[in-house]
């Protein structure tokens, strides 16, 4: 492994392993993460237009309807 | 209709309580990277130990800010792509292409060199540490820009086309875009806004520092650098707040109206410094203050420079009326011809589509013409009465008028604990001065939120600023799927609050029992 590279590993490798509040926050982001996409994205949150229609003509044709018909 | 309207509602709602949870977090982490970077810069040039131990333990309350609430803001982009689909695929690269520089590389900058900042205190050398920290700052700074031009974009919809093939809006001049002068002011607003939440954030934690008598040659030292960011950045944001009323005035002169409450405008119009409207103001326009106290034609004068220019109020602009400087009315379009404008952008739209389908060129050509030609306000052909163009009075008119004196009490006190930590005055020995510069922290976050509202909630009926009403803007879902994740979200984003003041608390607390000047 190239110095400059074992250098920043063991930048984290230290940085992680003498963490004291930030093993706290670092909890705190992976529950976030996964409660935003793993939860909230996934079940509560599609692309409408996206998982609807299959290309981008269907999906204009969608809009002009929803804007010109209201 | 009533589902229609209950899903809007419940949608404003949803995106109004994740945008101000997300902002309760991004203007403390846009200024303390900023106070961070100034106390280790202290440090490096001083050499002084105590600077490094005090940097350190900003720097993890810093830590703390950013990981309670790094992407909570992708939650708004989850949202714009389930609530709001006609709007994202309507506004087209315009939204994603600011929204993307953000992601690639405001971001990856942050995440980058944070890691720096917080791992590399023994693996880098002093200078490049530093680098670092600025980098920081400078990464999250980089981050606003992009969403601030995006929302400026909103307010004030420049440097594009509508293409009636794509329904969608192509951008024709990404510069006009970035540099449009709604972007600019609502850019350093932002920002500097951020330096002096984080400065009065200092300050109150600094006084309770002193109350307790704990590290107070470190806390002294952190309210003088608090004190001298915070009045930075609040003489900076009073001043493009300045700026951002000329232009609120130039392209949505109804939220001006609004934020002040005027129903006839007048030349040599007053500002309302502080008042109270009729709870039905709009059937008295000649007098919906119950109280006020008035500055003789200062609104005439913030936006003009001079006390004889007309602004004109709701009234006005629904009928199109202005006086002109020989002093003689005139009328421009009214919110009638405005929606004649609207309604034939929207039959152009149609035609436009069935000559498509009948592949008749010419007419699409002659189509796509008349709606070029109308699209200038397209969006009021959704508007079914006056008042639909009309945002609530009531809500701009206290959120502007809350932003504006909390914010001018900030600037005082700012002044007075700049003046008190460089002088070592025995203010800050006395508990009541303490005990306000607390107090203050509870203002400034009112202050910062009153901002957004004002924004947000002035621009209504529209979420592009003439071409698209927040009703035309929905998805067809249903209302209660919207209010189950609103409470999702509430929840959810309680608890991360909870959580940042507990550790904050905490942190504070247990750190600040030894010596933070020694802390390696």
């Amino acid at each position: 492994m190239p110095t400059w590279l074992s250098k920043i590993v063991s930048m984290y490798v230290d940085g992680f392993r003498s963490m004291t509040v930030g093993r706290k926050l670092w909890l705190l982001i992976i529950i976030k993460f996964f409660l935003f996409f793993a939860i909230l994205k996934l079940f509560f949150f599609p692309d409408i237009l996206q998982s609807t229609y299959d290309n981008d003509t269907d999906r204009a044709e969608a809009v002009r309807e929803a804007l010109t018909n209201p | 209709m009533n589902d229609l309207l209950s899903v809007v509602d419940w949608s404003r709602a949803q995106f109004a309580l994740t945008a101000m949870y997300h902002w309760l977090f991004v203007p403390l982490t846009i200024g303390l990277s900023v106070i961070v970077a100034i106390m280790e810069t202290i440090y490096v040039r001083t050499g002084q130990e105590r600077w490094k131990g005090i940097t350190k333990f900003w720097m993890t309350l810093f830590g703390i800010n950013f990981a309670c609430g790094v992407a909570t803001g992708l939650i708004l982009e989850f949202e714009f792509g389930t609530n709001w689909s006609n709007y994202s695929w309507f506004v087209g690269d315009i939204f994603g292409a600011p929204l993307a520089i953000e992601g690639l590389l405001a971001f990856f900058m942050e995440a980058t060199f944070v890691a720096v900042m917080f791992f590399g205190w023994k693996k880098v050398s002093k200078r490049f540490h530093l680098l670092s920290t600025w980098l920081v700052a400078l990464g999250v700074s980089l981050s606003a820009l992009w969403i601030l031009v995006a929302n400026a974009w909103m307010q004030s919809p420049v440097g594009m086309e509508f293409d009636p093939a794509q329904m969608r809006n192509v951008m024709s001049d990404f510069g006009a875009v970035v540099l449009s002068p709604v972007a600019i002011n609502k850019f350093f607003h932002a920002v500097f806004s951020g330096w002096a939440l984080a400065g009065i954030f200092v300050i109150g934690v600094s006084s309770w520092l002193l109350l307790r008598k704990r590290n107070v040659s470190a806390a002294r030292s952190s309210m003088l650098i608090g004190a001298c960011v915070g009045l930075a950045g609040m003489l900076v944001t009073f001043m493009t707040g300045h700026g951002s009323a000329v232009e609120v005035a130039r392209v949505q002169p109804m939220k001006l109206a609004a934020m002040e409450g005027v129903y006839n405008g007048s030349v040599g119009q007053d500002l309302t410094a502080f008042g109270i409207l009729k709870p039905d103001a709009a059937a008295t326009p000649d007098d919906p203050m119950m109280f006020a106290i008035d500055l003789p034609k200062g609104l005439s004068y913030m936006i003009y420079m001079h006390g004889d220019g007309f602004v004109p109020g709701i009234n006005d602009l629904i009928a199109g009326r202005t006086i002109n400087e020989a002093g003689d009315t005139v009328y421009g379009l009214s919110y009638a011809d405005k929606r004649e404008i609207g309604l034939a952008a929207r039959q152009a739209l149609r035609d436009y589509a069935e000559a498509s389908k009948a592949g008749d060129a010419a007419a699409m050509e002659a189509a796509a013409a008349s709606v070029k030609e109308n699209f200038e306000y397209f969006g009021y052909g959704y508007l079914d009465n006056p008042s639909d163009a009309v945002p609530p009075v009531g809500m701009t008119f206290y959120a502007f008028h809350i932003m504006v004196l909390t914010g001018g009490y900030l600037l005082l006190f700012l002044i007075v604990a700049a003046f008190a930590s460089y002088r070592k005055s025995k203010l800050l020995e006395r508990a009541w001065f303490l005990w306000l510069g607390m107090l203050s922290v509870a203002i400034v976050w009112v202050c910062s939120q009153s901002g957004w509202v004002l924004a947000e909630v002035g621009r209504q009926p529209w979420v592009i600023q003439d071409l698209m009403p927040t009703n035309a803007a929905i998805s067809g879902i249903q209302a209660s799927s919207v209010q189950l994740t609103f409470w999702i979200f509430a929840a959810i984003f309680t608890a991360l609050l909870i959580a940042e003041i507990s550790i904050m608390l905490r942190y504070i607390n247990t750190a600040s029992k030894s010596n933070i000047e020694t802390h390696d």
